[in-house]
């Protein structure tokens, strides 16, 4: 079935799930200027279509694993709002109890096995996950959230490898945002991403990240396969980057025009809203009712974060397998 | 004498090795940042604007932007290295060590020995190291003492931007495979750096401050640790010298033994974990070698043997502090 078929309070879920990531990020740009925030972020604003998108087409209990830019594919996982502030804040009632941070934000009891500090770290771990639901028969699928400068390291080409070899129930969505850092893609990877995948007889498709229903639409498609024991996919997902690589980049790589059209043209949200008032399949009113109930639940975790206590001291020394000194 | 920074120090020593020899190459992830982008060319002047500038002096064949690609650019500076170029290399943070140590551990530190002296590989890696950053786990590390275990690299620490400059420029003209190793937390630290170019020759380790009561051995950022334990002992009426070896391989075994010697209470502070590091190593060194001088334990403050937490508050208790420095010689004046 289309999205756009789904019931109404669905397509209203997946508005949500855009809007929360949206605002999330937004806030969390905000907040960094507070300086109660610890280091720095990367957003995941601009991307949202992806992210929900592909969660969509999952069962709850499938796995994914993210990247450094993580927050968005951890909200449409379902990870908890509050918590997941509250880590960001280096607060104890965090995902990771402080002890992560953005970058290593993991629900494991929502199949979200991990954002990566690393850059392609996430892929082989997937592989993994998928190889334990395949020896488990459990169904499950997993699916690797990375970059298209991941698509660099060695690790991705060796994961193809491996999935293919053992038809593992494994997605690959590379989003490809047009930069690696301040770099753009054009000027370090060669060749096509599809094309590399294929080179292992793995299928693939090419996205338009923009368009949330052309992306569960793909992934749809990828999971059927996958589930049924078809092997691993690979969607190449192109999507916009609304903010600096992290929260603190000036961002002057890019020109103002390309920033400008990409804001004007490539906003997931609002071509979202055009679509579905278009088809009348909502109104306007239902989407505003969304985005305060968002806004609220943002507030919230907000406080609730700034309200949480630090880790206690002795959370240094916890959670390791030997203690010495 | 001119003010700098470690920052600004590191960039010099690299435009006056670029300058001076045509071999000298520069590669990395965002070492300009902008390549290929719409908007400003260097627009990073690398990830912590450190290589700011040499893209628009010695261009982009000398300096170049790489893929996401640790192992194979790594490898391809060991290779460069072998054939008569002398690149020097960035890892943005030492933390991806993992992603590419075969390059550097099998392949590029063996090369001279395995290949029966024929060799040569005049290979810089440079790496940022350290925490402070509220980083997470996976960008925070002090993995010297890794680099330090494999025959076949030189480890270099600067801590002062005077230091960071000659020694630099030191390993660039080595012909060695040398780690050179950024503490983050001290790019902006401003210092003495003349103009000129010059070198400090490796395994030479710097006495800070003289003093006889108790000897403090601070490895790269800690050796400011030390000092900053050095003047709250001085206020207490102990007088501590601090040593800063500079390079952990080669190490400067003999003044850390003479001063160890002479002073007979010693204090190890380094930032990396504690089990098989360079601070063990150290004071094991120690021990064989001057143990009857010892007046008492050789103490260690290190960080403890977990992970780099994020929480500001674990963070902070996590790197080795003055206080902890001054209480760990206090406790050894009082053993005897
Ligand atoms: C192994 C490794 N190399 C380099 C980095 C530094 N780094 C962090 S994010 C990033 C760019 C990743 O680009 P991409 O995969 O396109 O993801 P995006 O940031 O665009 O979402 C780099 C180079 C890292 N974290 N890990
Ligand atoms: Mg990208």
């Amino acid at each position: 079935m289309s999205a756009l078929q789904f019931p109404r309070e669905r397509i209203i879920g997946i508005y949500r799930s855009m809007r929360l990531i949206r605002r999330f990020e937004e806030r969390l740009m905000e907040e960094m200027s507070t300086g109660d925030i610890p280091g720095n972020t990367h957003l995941y604003a601009g991307q949202e279509a992806s992210a929900v998108g592909v969660c969509l087409a999952l069962r709850e209990d499938d796995y994914i694993s993210s990247t450094h830019r993580g927050h968005g594919h951890s909200i449409a996982k379902g990870c908890e709002i509050d918590a997941m502030m509250a880590e960001l804040f280096g607060r104890a009632t965090g995902t990771c109890a402080g002890k992560g941070g953005s970058q290593h934000i993991a629900d494991l009891r929502k199949g979200m096995l991990g954002a990566n500090g690393i850059v392609a770290g996430g892929a082989p771990i997937t592989c993994g996950a998928a190889l334990s639901a395949k020896l488990r028969g459990t169904e499950q699928v997993a699916v690797a959230f990375a970059g298209d400068g991941a698509m660099n390291e060695g690790v991705m080409a060796e994961s193809f490898n491996l999935a293919k070899i053992w038809m593992l129930p494994i997605i690959f969505v590379i989003e490809n945002n047009g930069y690696g850092e301040a770099t753009a893609n054009a000027h370090v990877s060669a060749g096509s991403f599809t094309r590399r995948a294929e080179g292992y007889d793995i299928p693939t498709d090419e996205v338009d990240g923009t368009d949330v229903f052309a992306v569960y639409e793909a992934t749809r498609v990828a999971v059927e396969r996958a589930r049924t024991g078809g092997g691993p996919t690979l969607l190449h997902i192109h999507v916009p980057r609304y903010f600096g690589h992290y929260s603190g980049d000036p961002d002057t790589y890019r020109s103002a025009d390309e920033k400008g059209e990409m804001r004007k043209n490539r906003d997931c949200l609002r071509l979202f809203r055009s679509r579905v008032e278009g088809a009348a399949l909502l109104e306007g009113a239902d989407l505003d009712q969304v985005e305060a109930e968002v806004e609220d639940q943002i507030n919230q975790a907000v406080a609730a974060a700034r309200a949480a206590p630090r880790p206690d001291a002795a959370a240094l020394h916890t959670d390791v397998y030997v203690k010495y000194m | 004498m001119a003010q700098k920074s470690y920052r600004q120090a590191i960039n010099e020593a690299l435009h006056a090795e670029m300058a001076r020899d045509p071999n000298v190459i520069l590669m990395g992830e965002d070492l300009t940042g902008g390549a290929g982008g719409s908007g400003v060319q260097d627009a990073w002047g690398g990830p912590f604007g450190v290589t700011r500038g040499l893209l628009g002096a010695y261009g982009p064949e000398r300096v170049r932007d790489t893929p996401i690609s640790e192992a194979a650019f790594i490898g391809a500076a060991a290779g460069a290295a072998l054939t008569g170029l002398r690149p020097v290399a960035e890892i943005m943070f030492i933390d991806f060590l993992g992603v590419c140590f075969d390059q550097i551990m099998n392949q590029a530190a063996k090369f001279r020995y395995m290949f029966g002296g024929r060799a040569r590989t005049p290979l810089v890696i440079r790496a940022t190291y350290g925490a402070g950053t509220r980083a997470g786990s996976q960008h925070t590390q002090a993995l010297h003492p890794i680099l330090t275990h494999i025959p076949g690299l030189k480890v270099v620490m600067p801590s002062t931007p005077y230091d960071a400059k000659g020694l630099l420029i030191q390993a660039i003209r080595d012909d060695d495979p040398v780690m050179f190793l950024e503490h983050k937390m001290l790019y902006d630290m401003v210092g003495e750096v003349p103009d000129r170019s010059y070198t400090i020759p490796f395994a030479e380790a710097r006495v800070v401050r003289d003093g006889k009561d108790v000897l403090l051995i601070g490895l790269g950022r800690m050796a400011h640790i030390a000092e900053a334990a050095a003047e709250e002992l001085a206020r207490n009426g102990i007088s501590a010298c601090v040593i800063d070896p500079r390079t952990t391989s080669p190490l400067d075994v003999e003044t850390l033994v003479e001063f160890a010697e002479k002073i007979g209470r010693v204090v190890i502070v380094d930032e990396a974990n504690p089990r098989c590091s360079v601070a063990a190593d150290i004071s094991a060194i120690l021990c064989e070698q001057c143990f009857d001088a010892l007046k008492g334990p050789i103490r260690m403050v290190t960080a403890p043997h977990t992970p780099v937490p994020y929480a500001p508050n674990l963070e902070d208790a996590y790197i080795p502090s003055a206080a902890r420095v001054v209480e760990a010689a206090q406790s050894l004046l009082r053993t005897r």
